[in-house]
């Protein structure tokens, strides 16, 4: 028989919440589907990316090589192939093309299922536009090549500042995955909190625990031994997400940003886990029957819900969005904001200042929820009020 | 020594008090038993020994020194509230409880094989507590509070809910860890099984111990019972005698009460002197009288 110390105490309830949780089917059926759906979006965003290429018949082969011209400089793809006339339509319905173009470069006439691409229509009127200019040009006699080596001289020069801009649309996807991911495994690990704390007490077993552990043991314990299966699955995903998009060449944009949005929505989700999780232990712990655990935690819920749909509602649409940016450096909404704004620059001084908030909010957080939980585990029956939790027994 | 001493415990909940300096002495190798009416204040006390209430005033002492979290690990318990976690596994459950207690793995493992077998629950190792019936999980619970060899054992209502096989264990149970040196102290509303089992009790009311001793020494401090079947004996025929009180008649039997020195041949004498005496009975009171005596009286005092 020996004495058991605080660290050893601690050590054995995280252990126990460990080994219950990370065989449970909930736990084992959550991290599959959250894999599939990484790894299989990768894949199927990948392959929809790679087949954007537009099937264009024509009846005329020297209109297919100008309108592959004309496409690509408007950033379409464009295949071409000589089809007789008569079947170009039957092609069209079949799905075989895209596209079917007949009549006259002057005089182009377009046959689609049901919409002509934008793109497309726009290469197919400025080769009609080119050939009757060329013709007009010819006819007044001067050289159509020459005014058409002037013309594609002037061109307009696009200077951009942003340095950002070169893939903004992946960076903001990016994002969004990194808050949508945070933000998920931080309810779900939170809820577990509550659960795991209600249990104890609901069960009636918190009494015979406390008489061999401290009740902020048993606190620390717990919120440990959740954490590190939050995090372990966090991390699958994070890696599963990382690798899977770099082999897969999803993104034109450096790998850095991608690994670096990773490591960002680990870090946040772990300060988060922390920080929440406390106020969840607190919250839970003034209740003793799981149909009233829902209730008394809905402001910490708040904490990570409203940052959460802000940020996904404004973001893609404004990803400079200046009160994203105000709300991100408030320690409580840090950890479902800063993983969003991570796929972009954030300013050092900003991650900085969100890292020592958090961490000082977290310490804060061990305090309180500590005497909260300390003041309110044992005693069982109706909800106790916030106000008399904070009151030493 | 290895008493566990209870000290002017005192507890008030708001307005209520709950105990008024509680003070009992529970000795190593001894059962004690504890009884009162609900709310007398047997599960505050027992809560307060094992720390998870902190008492207004007045101090627990083992061992000569005041319980700490250290000592209280060597408190075997059984809570009123049964708590266990309903959905991990009956043999994890006791191995972890143990090591909470300071037992390292294998001896963890060791005493909850042991015990489990010993409780008759074996079997039932692998399966989640909350597929067990009342009974077993109330096995298990025993098996929870003597998992880690204690040193002091704290049961509340250990016998309710339990099958008389499961009384006969734990009776045995307890009698042997009794033998071992350890105090072993349990509340119950069982008196006659009290009665029984214990070497001493303690009757509680109101917050406070209003008699303790063994079952002998409380039942010399009442009144002794006496029944007397006269067949031909007249109405009123002890009326009279002196010291003695007619407490009823049950056909030819007459139930008489004496007060302390009174003369029982007299009475006797007296009944020859009607006719036959077939029976002539001097009855102790049973723990349930004395309780009731005890706690009527207490509950008097209070109001007067």
């Amino acid at each position: 028989m020996s004495a058991l110390s605080a660290r050893q105490a601690v050590l054995l309830v995280t252990r126990r919440e460990i080994e219950t949780r990370i065989l449970s089917k909930m736990f084992l059926i959550f991290t599959g589907l959250m894999l599939v759906t990484v790894i299989g979006g990768s894949v199927i965003f990948t392959l929809i990316g790679g087949s954007s290429a537009v099937t264009v018949g024509v009846t005329d082969p020297a209109l297919a090589r100008p309108l592959a011209a004309a496409a690509d400089a408007l950033g379409e793809d464009v295949e071409t192939r000589t089809v007789p006339a008569a079947t170009g339509e039957k092609q069209v319905l079949d799905g075989e093309l895209d596209v079917f173009v007949t009549g006259t470069a002057t005089a182009p006439k377009a046959v689609v299922k049901r919409q002509l691409d934008p793109a497309l229509q726009a290469a197919l009127a400025s080769i009609a536009r080119q050939t009757a200019l060329d013709a007009e040009i010819a006819r007044t006699g001067g050289d159509p090549a020459a005014a058409n080596r002037a013309a594609a001289a002037a061109k307009v020069d696009v200077q951009r500042l942003d340095p950002q801009a070169e893939g903004f649309g992946e960076r903001i996807g990016l994002g969004m995955f990194a808050g949508i991911l945070v933000y998920l495994i931080l309810l779900v690990y939170g809820q577990t909190v509550v659960q795991g704390v209600v249990e104890e007490k609901s069960s009636r077993v918190v009494e015979l625990l406390l008489t061999s552990i401290r009740p902020t043991q048993l606190l620390f314990g717990k919120v440990l031994g959740i954490g590190v299966v939050g995090t372990v699955q966090m991390l699958l995903v994070v890696v599963a997400g990382v690798v899977s998009a770099q082999v897969t060449g999803l993104f034109s944009i450096p790998a850095s940003v991608i690994t670096w949005a990773g490591f960002w929505a680990l870090v946040w989700f772990l300060l988060g886990y922390v920080m929440y999780a406390l106020m969840f232990a607190a919250l839970g712990s003034l209740v003793s029957r799981q149909e009233d655990a829902n209730g008394v935690v809905t402001p910490v819920m708040m904490l990570i819900i409203v940052p959460y749909v802000i940020g996904v509602s404004v973001l893609p649409a404004d990803p400079d969005s200046g009160l994203v940016e105000l709300l991100s450096l408030i320690p409580f909404f840090s950890p479902t904001l800063m993983p969003m704004r991570a796929a972009f620059d954030v300013p050092a001084w900003q991650v900085a200042l969100t890292l020592t908030l958090t961490v000082l909010l977290i310490a804060l957080m061990i305090q309180l929820a500590g005497r909260i939980y300390r003041n309110s585990v044992l005693r069982t029956g109706t909800r106790i009020r916030l106000a008399d939790a904070f009151r030493d027994a | 020594m290895n008493a566990l001493e209870i000290n002017a415990v005192s507890k008030r909940f708001g307005d209520v008090v709950a105990l008024r300096e509680m003070t009992f002495e529970v000795r190593a190798g001894e059962i004690f038993g504890f009884v009162g009416s609900n709310g007398a204040g047997k599960t505050t006390t027992m809560r307060i020994v094992l720390g998870v209430l902190a008492a207004d005033s007045g101090e627990v002492r083992w061992r000569g020194e005041p319980l700490g979290l250290e000592s209280r690990r060597r408190i075997g318990y059984m809570p009123e509230e049964r708590g266990l976690y309903p959905r991990m596994k009956v043999g994890e459950q006791l191995v972890y409880l143990a090591r909470l207690h300071g037992l390292s793995a294998a001896d963890a493992r060791r005493s909850m094989e042991a015990w489990t077998e010993r409780l008759g629950v074996a079997g039932r190792r692998g399966d989640d507590v909350q597929k067990l019936s009342l009974g077993n999980q109330q096995r298990v619970q025993l098996a929870a509070a003597l998992v880690h060899d204690p040193e002091v054992l704290v049961l509340d209502e250990p016998f309710s809910g339990l099958d008389p096989v499961a009384v006969d264990v734990m009776s045995d149970v307890l009698r042997e860890k009794a033998g071992e040196g350890v105090p072993v102290v349990f509340s119950s509303h069982q008196l006659d099984l009290v009665e029984r089992q214990c070497d001493r009790v303690g009757i509680v009311s109101a917050g406070r111990m209003v008699a303790a001793g063994t079952v002998d020494e409380l039942r010399t401090g009442g009144t002794v019972q006496l029944l007397v079947d006269a067949p031909e004996a007249p109405d009123g025929w002890a009326d009279g005698l002196p010291g003695i009180q007619v407490v009823g008649r049950e056909g030819t039997v007459t139930v008489l009460e004496t007060e302390p020195g009174a003369d029982d041949q007299a009475v006797l004498r007296a009944a020859l002197a009607t006719g036959p005496v077939r029976e002539f009975v001097r009855r102790r009171p049973s723990l349930t009288e004395l309780f009731r005596h005890v706690v009527a009286d207490d509950q008097k005092e209070d109001t007067r």
